[in-house]
């Protein structure tokens, strides 16, 4: 049993490592289709600023990818460094996409990276519009395959406990391509990638325009950028994965801390658009509420309820006496009976076994545990209200600006009067950070939500890491932290110097400084 | 193709072993080069013949050691857990230097000031040096055994320590696996250079092929007489659900050289080792770089399965209570899984090994000062 302090430190390590990866991932999986968007129309029209726009944009995408894999890395071997009894209880079914992510995303979109920026001149233009696209394809694959492995930690199906290997393993592996919480997923988070890069292309092109400096490879990209983005972020928000909350035991809870659900409500609910949710009292502060909306947004019906947090709870507290059953069970077969009668009391209520486990936080004996520490397991199945209800909150209200900035870019792009849109362009300009705190934020909502879990309803958090002493961790923490900044602040660096260039640091001798 | 449990089991130990010799023969010259870049390359433009000779590549073959990762986990997840968990300090010592190469080779030539380039090379040297040796040391204490023990609820306990693992014959394996990436990648360097460049690499060709021959001589010797193997003493049939805890393992001198007293044709293997070095060192010599490439190919292949014959069917032995030692046979994932994967590898491998094919021809060629002069503001 991991002590709190080696649970907590380990999470906070994750978060880190996980949330920095998400710096880069966005700007990769967006940037690399606009530069397929860009060298397509150089292809079919022959123009050359459009070959410099692939070229210079790519040059920045090459700044932004380094960083990607190099935080990516720490990610493929995290699991097992400080994960191991999550490794050992799952692999058998988490480790497959990882693996497949593996062989058909990353080799592809690392193999041809190299040759997007080194083939120009040997290659013929279709030929290098095919290794370009195939950056891009590898990369979003590669996004397909982590957020099926994250789907099946938000909604594990396809899989059964196994009680001799004392681990989960796989029944099904179409449930698991095809789970529903993924799919909804993965549409999401590359959208929110397209607009990422989107906006990183609009608002560096803006500021060239303010400054009246390449007007023309300014205008060519706002326009690619204004209407890539413009379909990317309606795609982000109407196909938010809101939806997919309905599906799978920890999704409910999400969807009930996010809205701040604190009761069940007659269908169809209403949504809490503003306010100060409460702990102490279990209820939201000022509330300001808008009739009917939530209902219709999340069931996408007028008459499925949405459970609320008081009736999750208990619920759940009646799952962690299914679960004392069940570990009971367990317990028996794993002492050596492994009669009819106790396999077949184990497989009635092993679906329950997960809730089991949270008891172990408080007691080694499960079977035995007290009403006051079953009270306690069930109030952890809730994570807190506020920060889930901040984040996501935050994360659309900056969704919502950036389709509007889209959407003005758009129009005054068809009218051909952007360049005169000051504001429009300054906007656009300080706008470049949102759409990365939109999804850092989105990250907070989908994983702090999880918690107790680590995989939902089947493995608590407390239980899935290593048996390591706290100072591995700090020691690998430390070094994380240190390495990170240090590597961060030479991408940034590079990131401002070459869009400060812009496209004349490609010596092609047609660009001027200001 | 539908196979028993049993056969699936012996085919993804063949796997995990056909990516390692993958990632040593693709990723092993970048890691080589990056050791040599700071000693080989006497100025900027040389250096940057050398970051060149592999800067549009190496990012492709980085990836087999991330696929072997993902592997082990899918196929292997108990030795992911505990390799990884037990490794820990030196798995993050080996991170912390790759997370040089990809920011080194791409930001390096990006700022025009000495200090840059020169701090950005020794992170590509780290970037090189330390996995190199670290692999090999890892794979020498593999072959001592490391202390674990699994519980109950098969969660492992590593009770030793990151200095433990710099013992002499962990060390002595390091520099085993440093000298032979460092020769691969100098003989993967005079494909791709010439003139002074190539010939400095051929002298490092040499002087690695002798120190990796007789330390990869020196060790066989070393486990023949000094080292306890591990012997499986009772087990649970092939094809059954195993855990670790389902066998009975003891310790024996010489039990490393059982599968080769058993089937002496396995001897290939450490011969094809000390063979495709010296074939490497004399077609090096005679400037036959690609027939050098594929011998000292032929000799990391040779070195891998050399180790991984000694220990089959264990994957990792437990020093402190040998029946949780994970073999082949009860470190597996399930029989769908390991059916699954494998339909996975079949497809996916022979398509990789083709556009990886294809992307080298259309980049070979020799770099040299003048390409680089030439091309200033586009290559690394």
């Amino acid at each position: 049993m991991p002590s709190a302090e080696l649970v907590d430190i380990s999470r906070l390590q994750f978060a880190a490592t996980a949330l920095y990866h998400f710096l880069f991932v966005p700007l990769t999986l967006g940037l690399s289709f606009l530069l397929v968007i860009m060298e397509s129309v150089y292809v079919m029209t022959g123009k050359e600023v459009y070959r410099d726009m692939t070229r210079f944009w790519g040059k920045l995408f090459g700044i932004n990818f380094a960083l990607g894999v190099t935080t990516g890395l720490t990610m493929e071997f995290q699991f097992g460094t400080n994960w191991a009894y999550y490794s050992h209880y799952v692999g058998d079914i988490f480790g497959v996409p990882l693996a497949i992510e593996g062989l058909m995303a990353f080799f592809l979109e690392s193999t041809f990276v190299g040759l997007f920026f080194f083939g120009w001149d040997r290659l013929s233009r279709v030929k290098h519009l095919m290794v370009t696209f195939l950056v891009a394809l590898g990369s979003n694959l590669s996004a397909l395959w982590i957020l099926i492995a994250n789907g099946w930690m938000q909604n594990p199906v396809g899989a059964e406990f196994n009680y001799h290997t004392m681990r989960m393993e796989m029944t099904s592996i179409s449930e698991l391509l095809f789970n529903p919480v993924a799919q909804v997923k993965f549409v999401h988070t590359v959208s929110a990638g397209y607009v990422t890069a989107s906006m990183f292309v609009l608002g560096i092109s803006a500021w060239y325009l303010l400054i009246g400096r390449d007007k023309a490879f300014a205008l060519r990209s706002i326009a690619v950028a204004a209407g890539f983005g413009l379909a990317s972020a309606l795609s982000v928000i109407v196909l938010g994965d809101e939806s997919g909350y309905t599906a799978g035991e920890v999704q409910r809870v999400k969807l009930a801390t996010i809205e701040a659900e604190w009761h069940t409500e007659k269908a169809p609910a209403a949504i809490t658009a503003f306010g100060f949710p409460n702990e102490a009292t279990q209820s939201t502060d000022s509330a300001i509420k808008i009739p009917y909306l939530l209902g219709l947004i999340a069931t996408r019906s007028v008459d499925q309820q949405i459970t609320g947090i008081a009736e999750l709870r208990t619920e759940n507290e009646e799952k962690i006496r299914q679960g004392m059953i069940a570990y009971a069970a367990l317990e028996k077969l794993r002492a050596g009976d492994t009669s009819d009668e106790a396999k077949a009391a184990f497989e009635r209520t092993k679906d329950s076994l997960g809730y089991g486990l949270l008891l172990k936080k408080y007691t080694a004996n499960v079977t035995d545990a007290t009403e006051e520490q079953i009270r306690m397991a069930a109030r952890d199945t809730i994570p807190k209200v506020a920060p889930m209800f901040w984040t996501f909150r935050i994360m659309v209200g900056i969704a919502f600006i950036i389709l509007f900035i889209f959407s003005a870019s758009f129009y005054y792009v068809a009218k051909r009067t952007i360049a005169e849109k000051k504001w429009l362009l300054k906007l656009a300009l300080y706008s470049i950070p949102l759409p990365w705190i939109a999804a850092e934020m989105g990250w907070i909502v989908a994983e702090y939500g999880r918690q107790p879990w680590t995989i939902s309803g089947i493995l608590p958090t407390s239980l899935s890491t290593s048996n390591l002493d706290p100072s591995s961790v700090y020691f690998s923490l430390a070094g994380f932290v240190g390495f990170y900044t240090l590597l961060l602040v030479a991408e940034l660096y590079l990131m401002f110097k070459y869009a400060r260039l812009g496209p004349q640091s490609l010596h092609t001798g047609q660009y001027g400084t200001a | 193709m539908i196979f028993d449990y049993e056969t699936l089991k012996l085919i993804w130990w063949l796997f995990v072993g056909v990516l390692l010799v993958g990632f040593a023969v693709t990723d092993g010259f970048d890691l080589g080069i990056g050791a040599l870049l700071p000693f080989l390359g006497k100025n900027d433009d040389e250096r940057r013949v050398i970051v060149n000779s592999v800067g549009a590549t190496w990012e492709g073959n980085q990836v087999w050691f991330v696929t072997a990762g993902g592997a082990v986990f899918a196929a292997w997840p108990i030795v992911y857990a505990t390799a990884f968990s037990g490794f820990y300090i030196a798995l993050m010592l080996t991170l912390f230097a790759l997370f040089f190469r990809p920011v080194g080779f791409d930001y390096r030539s990006k700022v025009n000031d000495p200090r840059w380039r020169s701090a950005w090379d020794w992170g590509l040297f780290a970037g090189g040096f330390v996995p190199a040796l670290i692999f090999g040391v890892a794979f020498g204490n593999l072959l001592q055994g490391v202390p674990f023990s699994f519980d109950n609820d098969l969660r492992v306990t590593y009770s030793g320590s990151f200095w433990q693992l710099l013992n002499p014959f962990g060390l002595l394996a390091g520099v085993v696996s440093l000298a032979m990436l460092l020769m691969h990648g100098s003989i993967y360097l005079q494909i791709r250079t010439q003139d002074e460049i190539a010939a400095r690499a051929r002298r490092v060709t040499k002087i690695t092929g002798i120190v990796f021959i007789l330390a990869f001589i020196l060790a066989g010797v070393w486990i023949m007489n000094g080292i306890e193997g591990y012997r499986i003493v009772s087990m649970l049939p092939g094809n059954a659900v195993a855990t670790p805890l389902d066998k009975a393992v003891e310790k024996a001198a010489g039990a490393w050289l059982d599968n080769y007293h058993n089937y002496p044709l396995l001897w290939l293997a450490p011969l094809l080792g000390i063979a495709g070095a010296l074939l490497a060192i004399v077609a090096s010599g005679a400037k036959k770089t690609i027939a050098a490439f594929i011998a000292s190919s032929v000799m990391l292949a040779g070195v891998i399965f050399t180790a991984g014959i000694a220990m089959f069917p264990f994957i990792m032995p437990s020093s402190s209570d040998p029946r949780s030692s994970l073999t082949v046979w009860d470190a597996v994932s399930s029989h769908k899984t390991l059916q699954i994967m494998f339909w996975v590898v079949l497809v996916f491998l022979p398509i990789i090994l083709v556009y990886t094919s294809w992307v080298y021809r259309v980049l070979r060629g020799k770099i040299t000062v003048e390409t680089i002069r030439a091309n200033d503001h586009n290559v690394y």
